[in-house]
């Protein structure tokens, strides 16, 4: 057998629409999820009971549960559920944001949890509600060190939104089928879009240890 | 909202399902052995850092790490067969991708929990004449795996949930069945979300014997 | 001499262990109270209840001859924007600082002022320069607290709850977590506080603090008020067993006279 690029050069505009909307439902999840998983995060925190076990109970439904099965269940279940229109752009969006979100409220929530009970208690004698707290003090030292693994979670999320292209969503891998299959190179194809997320997904991940590096120089920690 | 949920066809076709399960459970058994194993392997070349295995050890963790599962099935499924003229059947191509996922994954934390011990065990151990692989199988490897159970258990879990992602390539797990009741039987929504639930029903019990483990651990030594 | 705070047959509880079993206590305006007591006398949740850091299980607080929370049918019950403006009014320092890591000192001192108390920048600004003047760290202002020394994180953590100008100030074993030899000069700007007519009550185990600057002591043990007068007496002729062996055990490797 021989290697044959050249199909895939005369079909890399269609790979690299599929490139960008792999990269477009990854950057929409992420500012979804990440706000979502914030919210999760507090109720789970909060000191109401029945909120806080709602909480735990979206956030373990969704770690436990597939991502397969959950966008299955977006695309087909869902719209016939609430008689609503869905595209497979939307669902996509809906299950990975939910999906991540309860991800995120995991790191959220033992970043919060990672902050020295002390920080608590010196905004509080000075006046500050328990919101003033997390707003000026604990969060601020809290997401310095939930980055690296923000950072990485994201690297899940774009490898997980490959799925999309089970639903026909014109993603890379989509596209990759579409090409593999009209030109009869699959070797080659599947070779290529596996080099292009290696290069995505590991350019990401350097510099996602770069950050963290950088994060370990900088950090002060708590004050003891 | 005004479905009538009707759960009747899911349990009618509980044997489906059955099927569905059992090839999960095969699935992941076959995967998780693999792939647990061969990452201890791979973890201790990454480890000792030996100039003709680090290299290979180190590229062989970045490739699986850094490209999507799916992608890897996906092309041990069409792309292989055509490079080496071995035909994979959708098992054997699940097995490939997600056990070598799951090497590259769980060596990385082998790596780490290896890394994390004290290097006066090392010298401890060669102080009273012990070997290399002596000192590692003895003293390194007992404390370091049960430093890593927790996050092992992790990978597991991520692993079996892994498993429907041999649903693209045709082989029969779960997600596969659940897919041919709900065309079958226009019921995605009891189908699916039957699916949902029996993940959850496995899975729950499993989180939270992990999260009992890693305070049992935090709290003995250390 | 006014009355500022006064303690009302306080008790509290952790699940089943009693740690507090009614204390009363005043404290007058300008006075200088130092609670003595071996650990888990209950001396410093008896500090931490007072700005309500500790819910109480039973009995009252007052402020100025006020009654904190509000009852209703016998049963008192807080709202937290109460205890906030309260927290505003009695400042606390602790053991471990709790200074602001991602803030500067400067920042530290102004931050309650600003998202408390609503004061503007400039005031904010210039009424911190004069607390980290009055506790020698105004050349300190732009630092990080990681580049200060323990002495001068409590210093910062001092002028901290002094620039929220409250009605007293409560000091949490503040020179336990110090080296040695940096406990001289967070006693020193302590003192300097309690001449400056300062109302103050302070959980220590300096000794000599509370002989040269308390007004009054309290020893505490087994959560009740044990023994209570003048530092010199009670210092010097202490009546009970207890308040004996404790200072016996202060006193053990003293140099010889």
């Amino acid at each position: 057998m021989e290697w044959n690029f050249a199909p895939v050069i005369a079909n890399l505009d269609i790979l690299l629409l599929g490139l960008l909307n792999t990269l477009k439902v990854t950057g929409l999840a992420l500012s979804l999820g990440v706000p979502l998983g914030l919210g999760l995060a507090l109720m789970r925190l909060s000191q109401n009971r029945p909120i806080s076990m709602i909480s735990e109970f979206i956030i373990e439904f969704f770690r436990t549960t597939p991502p397969l099965v959950q966008l299955f269940w977006f695309f087909f279940a869902f719209p016939i559920l609430f008689n609503i229109n869905m595209t497979p752009y939307l669902a996509a969006v809906v299950t990975f944001s939910i999906q991540s979100s309860a991800f995120f409220a995991e790191i959220f929530r033992s970043g919060i949890q990672s902050i020295d009970h002390g920080q608590w208690e010196g905004s509080k004698a000075i006046g500050m509600t328990r919101n003033q707290s997390l707003r000026r003090v604990i969060l601020p030292q809290a997401v310095k060190r939930m980055i690296p693994a923000f950072m990485e979670r994201s690297i899940e999320l774009l490898k997980t939104t490959t799925l999309v292209s089970t639903i026909a969503y014109t993603d890379l891998m989509y596209q990759a089928n579409s090409v593999a299959q009209s030109t009869f190179r699959p070797l080659e194809v599947y070779s290529v879009i596996a080099a292009i997320y290696f290069i995505l997904i590991f350019g990401f991940s350097q510099l996602s240890i770069v950050v963290e590096h950088r994060l370990a120089k900088s950090g002060e920690g708590t004050v003891n | 909202m005004d479905h009538n949920w009707d759960f009747a066809t899911i349990f009618t076709n509980w044997r489906v399902y059955w099927v569905g399960l059992q090839a999960t459970l095969l699935m992941f058994g076959v995967t998780v052995t693999l792939g647990m194993l061969g990452g201890l392997l791979i973890g201790i070349l990454r480890y000792i850092k030996h100039p003709a295995a680090a290299w290979p050890a180190r590229a062989f963790v970045e490739v699986f790490r850094n490209t999507p599962v799916l992608v890897q099935i996906i092309w041990f499924y069409y792309a292989f067969p055509i490079l080496t003229g071995v035909e994979t059947s959708p098992f054997l191509a699940a097995v490939l991708g997600i056990s070598l996922n799951t090497m590259a994954f769980s060596a990385e934390i082998y790596r780490a929990g290896i890394q994390s011990i004290d290097k006066g065990q090392w010298e401890a151990g060669k102080a009273i004449g012990m070997s290399f692989t002596q000192t590692l199988r003895r003293i390194i490897l007992p404390v370091a795996l049960k430093r890593v159970l927790p996050a092992l258990t992790n990978r597991g879990i991520e692993v079996f949930k892994m498993s429907t992602l041999a649903s693209i390539v045709a082989y029969n797990e779960t997600l596969s069945q659940a897919k041919l009741i709900a065309e079958l039987n226009y019921n995605p929504i009891e189908s699916y979300t039957a699916v949902a639930i029996i993940f959850f029903v496995v899975l729950y019990p499993v989180v939270q014997g992990t999260y009992a483990l890693e305070r049992v651990l935090n709290r003995s030594d250390r | 001499m006014s009355e500022l705070i006064r303690v009302e047959n306080l008790h509290k509880s952790f699940g089943t262990l009693e740690v507090l079993k009614g204390i009363d206590l005043h404290v007058n305006s300008g006075e200088t109270l130092v609670l003595l007591g071996s650990s888990g006398s209950g001396k410093s949740t008896l500090l931490r209840c007072i700005n309500f850091m500790e819910t109480l299980t039973s009995g009252r607080i007052l402020l100025n001859g006020d009654a904190i929370g509000s009852e209703t049918r016998g049963k008192i019950t807080y709202k937290e924007s109460d205890l906030c403006k309260l927290r505003t009014r009695i400042g606390m320092v602790f053991q471990h600082f709790n200074l602001f890591p991602h803030m500067t000192v400067l920042q530290n001192v102004m931050e309650g002022q600003l998202t408390v108390l609503g004061r503007d920048k400039a005031e904010a600004a210039e009424k911190s320069m004069i607390q980290l003047t009055r506790v020698g760290l105004a050349d300190k202002a732009a630092e990080f607290p990681s580049r200060l020394s323990g002495g001068q994180k409590q210093r910062v953590a001092i002028a901290r709850a002094l620039a929220m100008d409250p009605d007293v100030m409560l000091f949490d074993e503040v020179t336990s977590a110090l080296d040695p030899e940096l406990v001289g000069e967070v006693l020193k700007t302590m003192r300097q506080l309690a001449e400056e007519g300062m109302t103050m009550i302070c959980v220590t185990h300096e000794l000599g603090f509370a002989y040269h600057v308390a007004n009054r002591v309290l020893f505490l043990n087994e959560g009740t008020i044990h023994e209570e007068g003048d530092p010199q007496s009670v210092l010097r002729n202490p009546q009970t067993k207890r308040m004996k062996e404790f200072l016996e055990g202060h006193a053990l490797f003293k140099l010889p006279e």
